[in-house]
């Protein structure tokens, strides 16, 4: 066991990074709450995000966290387009039960092996990062120094969270997102049309990682085959909380993060990553329905 | 169907008419896809039961191959058998777990990626698979040691083996056990109903599916004399045995070896057209997406239309 004064910091990092983590893992449950889909392309997008960020930190100078309303949006519009374009259609051509879940499943991988070399064609296999002035910037906690970036991030992280969870539950939008997901057929009887909200949730679900990607780049790397790594943490983080559950979500996220700083710290930096994996097939397998979830 | 069986034949051996290596790496890369994507294809298609692992298999043949000959001194070729015998065991240990907790469709997607994932992990911290390094043959060229210069014979090696499988995928689709599988890709509850053992024929099935996947996995390493975990364990991989049999036909006989066919020929034309790195794999998501709106059946379901 290592001593106190390592455990420590390696735990509160954990948490500052889970923080971002849990946004992530938000717009995946967002998905699967509404649309019932289990979105592989998920860590792809957020890569796509986080390489979308990179450009406008270094081309047009922007600093990341002044980022974040361009890149949200922008994620937005390509969430709402690729529903639009590509989940949608391939939902509604597949006929319906185990058929259609397996076309939506492989359809969200066939756009995540698009987009993982598309990015390898544009910005080749290279990683890349990005320079700000408070980069290596520490705040002192408790005799401990806590990384400037890391807390910015898992603060904002925790307000937008937040704010979600007021939209989804103080707005007409929000309310009609709530209402699809419960019963698609009631709403339309009440005047909502589900394929708008579909795409809509679709759309916010995504723009979360515009958001993850501008609080993750001042202290991560971006490389086109980023999104693997993401795509275990953020299913094992969902699956944790319970699919289709916010604070599960949340909880989940600080869990997996600590989980992830604490492996890399007790069993060292090549078999540290088992952890995430060990979690997500412990939690299928012996509580599929989460921490969190409702018994199916 | 006889006339594509003929097509196909001639295809197969032209490689070896000619004295060209070229080709015959071209009909090595076909048919190793080709042999993975038919083992996919057991379980995947024929039951319906979509792994997003499966490349655990082929690190599992590939590594057994590595670790008997470097580290115990045992004859190559039991790499073989061996290879064979541990990927089925992992199929069916992986399987039991999944299918006994009820995981279908997209969640069996994840806990086999999951699994793959683990194995990638230990492959690289474990001092018997070399850990990062990984493992290289020492060169010893000769039949005995199943090491060969001559890239046709490698080939010939992948191509018994891709029909072996064919037999079996054809055996799968006349016998009872296959019916079952079928039966229970289509209703899960009406095949329980009837009697079927679901954890037993899908475990069965996912078992025969990671034996099969495997031997690719140790004729990799006879033919490159290298493995590592990046290579046996890669994402990519497992997404291409699942591309080829989606394209060809998932469920049908030939269908993966149309697939794996299609793949390099795409592969090919845009290696010539637009030699970037990636361009080639991109285009794979692409004929995916395409496949899965417009072609559900693969290219065997066009014939059978037809």
């Amino acid at each position: 066991m290592p001593p106190l004064g390592i455990l420590l910091p390696s735990l509160v990092n954990g948490l500052l990074t889970g923080g971002v983590y849990a946004l992530v893992a938000l717009g995946l449950t967002l998905i699967y709450g509404v649309l019932h889909i289990v979105n592989f392309a998920h860590g792809s997008l957020l890569m796509l995000a986080m390489f979308g960020t990179w450009l406008l930190c270094t081309e047009a100078g922007f600093d990341p966290y002044a980022a974040l309303p361009v890149m949200v949006a922008a994620m937005f519009a390509m969430g709402w387009a690729l529903y639009r374009g590509v989940i949608g259609p391939v939902a509604a051509g597949a006929g319906g039960g185990v058929r259609q879940d397996r076309a939506i499943l492989l359809a969200t991988l066939g756009v995540a092996v698009v987009l993982d070399n598309f990015a390898l064609v544009l910005f080749t296999g290279d990683t890349r990062t990005i320079d700000t002035p408070y980069a290596f910037d520490v705040v002192p906690v408790g005799g401990m120094l806590i990384s400037l970036p890391r807390l910015i991030s898992f603060g904002v992280a925790l307000l937008l969270a937040l704010a979600l969870w007021a939209f989804m539950t103080r707005t007409d939008a929000g309310r009609a997102i709530r209402a699809v997901a419960r019963e698609p057929d009631g709403a339309r009887l009440m005047g909502i049309r589900p394929e708008r909200i579909f795409a809509l949730a679709y759309g916010i679900g995504i723009a979360c990682l515009g958001a993850a990607a501008c609080l993750l780049l001042p202290v991560f790397y971006v490389s086109p085959s980023v999104g693997n790594s993401f795509v275990l943490v953020s299913f094992t983080i969902v699956v944790l909380g319970g699919m289709g559950s916010f604070p599960g979500a949340v909880i989940g996220g600080l869990l997996i993060g600590v989980t992830e700083s604490l492996g890399g710290l007790l069993l060292g930096e090549s078999l540290g990553p088992i952890g995430i994996s060990t979690v997500f097939i412990a939690v299928l397998l012996l509580r599929p329905t989460g921490l969190f979830g409702a018994a199916r | 169907m006889p006339l594509v069986v003929l097509a196909g034949i001639v295809l197969a051996a032209l490689p070896f008419l000619g004295g060209s290596q070229y080709l015959a790496t071209i009909g090595l890369l076909t048919a190793a896809s080709a042999l993975v994507g038919q083992g996919w294809n057991l379980a995947g298609g024929f039951g319906g039961l979509t792994s997003f692992g499966s490349v655990m298999f082929f690190g599992i043949g590939a590594y057994t191959a590595a670790i008997i000959q470097t580290r115990w001194g045992i004859n190559p070729w039991f790499g073989l058998p061996a290879g064979a015998a541990l990927g089925g065991l992992a199929g069916a240990v992986v399987g039991f777990a999944a299918f006994r907790a009820g995981l279908r469709g997209s969640y069996f997607a994840l806990v086999t990626l999951a699994f793959a994932e683990v194995f990638h992990v230990l492959s690289n911290s474990l001092a018997l698979t070399g850990a990062g390094l990984g493992i290289t043959l020492r060169l010893a060229p000769g039949l005995g040691n199943f090491q060969f210069l001559d890239r046709r014979a490698s080939y010939a090696v992948m191509l018994a083996l891709l029909v072996l499988a064919t037999a079996l995928a054809h055996w799968l689709r006349a016998s009872r056990f296959g019916a079952r599988l079928v039966a229970l890709r289509e209703n899960e509850d009406a095949a329980q109903a009837l009697g079927i053992d679901i954890v037993r024929t899908k475990t069965l099935a996912f078992a025969l599916s990671g034996a099969v996947i495997a031997t690719a996995g140790v004729v990799y390493t006879q033919t490159y004399l290298y493995i590592d975990p990046s290579i046996a364990f890669s994402v990519e991989r497992s997404v291409e045995m699942l591309l080829v049999a989606m394209i060809g036909g998932p469920g049908t006989v030939w269908g993966p070896i149309l697939g794996a066919i299609g793949l390099h020929l795409v592969a090919d034309t845009a290696q010539a057209w637009i030699a970037l790195p990636g361009f080639a794999a991109m285009l794979y998501g692409v004929v995916l997406l395409a496949v899965i709106r417009l072609l559900p059946d693969g290219i065997a379901g066009m014939f059978r239309r037809a």
